[in-house]
């Protein structure tokens, strides 16, 4: 039974490091653009698919894979912050229903490129390290250092580079950070290519696990939006910590239960969230 | 006198479309009519609840309450076709009237999420349960609409056709509801309160009574539309009223426009055709999405108002012109574009 409930620790902290990949870069997206980017599950697939490409089928090492994975997806996001949200900055709603044409697309595209069936990514690694009887693979341990590595950089980028200060003035107030000379669309830039690159790294990551499908999307940004609402909707920290506890609570309850109610859990647990505390747990005043 | 003229004139031509439209077209493209015809109610009910300002992701799945009502009342208990449909109905209306307990302490963005994610723990209860839902696989031989005989002519309603005409029959009536309540005191209301929430709260209207009202007539709408969805494909099963599904619903009503009343119906009348003509021409089934984004992009960006705001300038330009010759009833333009 130690061992069972071990193994579930480690299954939970895989879960919970590229889950909170993808909520802070979708937190960083709101926080300075003010927009829900509701492609971000899709950049995670892109991501993905770049593994699939560089890693699977054309044999670059795994690493490298990953990197271009990074960047190419960081790359959309500056292209989906200049083509769409910046035309539609006085427009609300406009920038998320544009994100809803832009994850179409992008499906449709990865659907005529790769096809619909499953991919299948030759394992980077065999090994792993037993700790107490239960087994962690290299893979998944790559995910949570990774995470871990990424996150703490950034929230050292956030805190001391002139940038990080100019990021964190726009997501507080953008008019007033925009009186002060910081340029809002660089700032959006910079944020987007962030934000999305984190979801692209997530994906590749996480590619030799999952075997992606140009449908993976869903699950992950539905997953990401109860991990933003629990967290409160803009707090980074609040993306960390909703992202544990729900990886923590969806994992136990998918093993003792399974994965459908599992899923039931987590959305009831957003709702009574959004009726109970709609600013979220580590919530900061509502913009909007 | 002219202009009344010219109304008459649209309604017929229009009325000689719809009943002329199953026989212009191939026998496949009959199926496409018919559902188009159901998705005319899912949009123009959409638009109703959108009336108060609030942008649901539940609304697919309310028509799926509807759809799988109507399917196991006539399938399990033995209910006559037409009254299951009702039931179906009424029973996406009062599931509506229990969500509007926790959905209404939300607005906006909150609203958007939490009506996804009531709507998806729904679907994923029919997932889940295999009885009475019949799981991932959904329910199978639901019994069709019973066929009619008036000793002459025997009506079935498994030719796609005699369906459509069925469709048809309700779902004017139910624009013409729909039409009706958005232009009572009620409709009335749902605008004030889409525009000046506090302003209407401040002279004593109960806000969120007529928040759960549109919602429930919408999703009352839109279970008939399940309803009628159900005993056309004899089957249902989650996927269809999963988040996909909403996204073209979202579709329609955005390139469409939502001020006017035929905004949303313009939207997924051109959509289909554009959908059926460019996908046919192409043969790939896969781009539709890559269409579908494609236009939603092109429209927020510069058609933020929809079609509707085209058919509003054209209107405008035609009666600007004068009462001249202005009787040439342009095919696209529905009739009354006047309040």
């Amino acid at each position: 039974m130690p061992e069972f409930l071990l193994q579930t620790i480690f299954n939970a902290s895989y879960a919970a490091s590229y889950m909170a990949l993808i909520a802070v870069g979708l937190v960083l997206i709101f926080g300075v653009m003010g927009v829900i980017n509701f492609a971000h599950g899709d950049l995670y697939m892109v991501g993905s698919y770049a593994v699939v490409f560089l890693y699977a089928g054309f044999g670059l090492p795994f690493l490298v894979a990953v990197a271009a994975g990074l960047i190419f997806v960081g790359l959309l996001g500056i292209l989906m912050e200049i083509a769409l949200f910046r035309p539609l900055r006085t427009n609300p709603l406009g920038g998320l229903i544009a994100s809803i044409g832009f994850l179409l697309m992008l499906q449709s595209l990865v659907v005529l490129g790769f096809g619909l069936r499953n991919q299948h990514i030759p394992p980077v690694s065999q090994g792993g390290i037993t700790i107490g009887g239960a087994f962690l693979t290299y893979e998944r341990l790559g995910v949570i250092v990774a995470a871990v590595v990424l996150l703490g950089s950034l929230w050292l980028f956030l805190k001391r580079s002139k940038f990080g200060w100019a990021l964190r003035a726009c997501a507080q107030d953008r008019e007033a950070a925009a009186l002060q000379g910081i340029s809002i669309n660089q700032t959006a830039r910079y944020a987007m290519f962030i934000g999305a690159g984190l979801a692209g790294v997530a994906g590749a990551m996480t590619a030799p696990l999952v075997s992606p499908t140009p449908f993976m999307g869903h699950t992950v940004i539905v997953t990401a939006f109860i991990i933003i609402i629990v967290g409160g909707i803009g707090s980074l920290e609040g993306a960390v910590v909703a992202a544990i506890l729900y990886a923590f609570v969806h994992t136990f309850v998918t093993t003792f239960y399974d994965g459908v109610v599992a899923n039931i859990v987590g959305l009831l647990l957003m709702l009574a969230v959004l009726v109970v505390k709609p600013q979220g747990l580590f919530g900061v005043r509502e913009r909007a | 006198m002219l202009e009344r003229n010219t109304t008459l004139l649209g309604i017929v031509l229009l009325g000689a479309v719809l009943i002329a439209a199953p026989h212009l077209v191939s026998f496949s493209q009959q199926e496409i009519l018919v559902l188009l015809t159901i998705n005319v109610l899912v949009v123009a009910s959409y638009r109703l609840l959108t009336l108060t300002g609030e942008w649901s992701l539940a609304h697919v799945v309310m028509m799926g309450v509807g759809a799988y009502g109507s399917a196991l009342y006539a399938k399990n208990f033995g209910v006559p076709v037409p009254l299951a449909m009702i039931a179906g109905a009424v029973t996406a209306g009062v599931t509506a009237s229990l969500l509007s307990f926790p959905l209404f302490r939300m607005k906006g963005f909150y609203f958007l999420i939490g009506s996804f994610a009531a709507g998806e723990v729904i679907r994923l209860i029919w997932k889940r349960f295999t009885d009475p839902f019949g799981g991932p696989k959904g329910i199978q031989r639901i019994p069709g609409f019973p066929e009619i005989d008036l000793g002459f002519v025997r009506i079935d309603f498994y030719n796609p056709e005699n369906y459509y005409y069925l469709a048809l029959i309700v779902v004017l009536a139910s624009l013409w509801v729909l039409y009706r309540i958005e232009r009572s005191r009620i409709g009335l209301t749902f605008h004030a309160i889409h525009w000046q929430d506090k302003l209407a709260e401040s002279v004593g209207v109960d806000t969120f009574r007529y928040r759960m009202m549109a919602f429930v007539i919408a999703s009352f709408f839109a279970g008939l539309a399940g309803a009628l969805y159900a005993h056309y494909l004899i089957t249902v099963n989650p996927n269809q009223f999963n988040v996909d599904t909403m996204v073209y619903v979202l579709i329609w009503a955005i390139v469409g426009g939502t001020t006017r009343w035929y905004g949303p119906i313009l939207g997924v009348v051109v959509l289909t055709i554009i959908d059926e003509v460019v996908l046919r021409a192409i043969g790939v089934d896969q781009l539709r999405p890559l269409l579908y984004g494609g236009i939603l992009i092109l429209a927020i960006l510069f058609l933020p108002n929809g079609l509707e705001s085209l058919v509003i300038r054209a209107s405008e330009a035609l009666r600007q012109r004068g009462a001249g010759s202005g009787a040439n009833g342009t095919a696209a333009a529905p009739p009354e574009t006047r309040s």
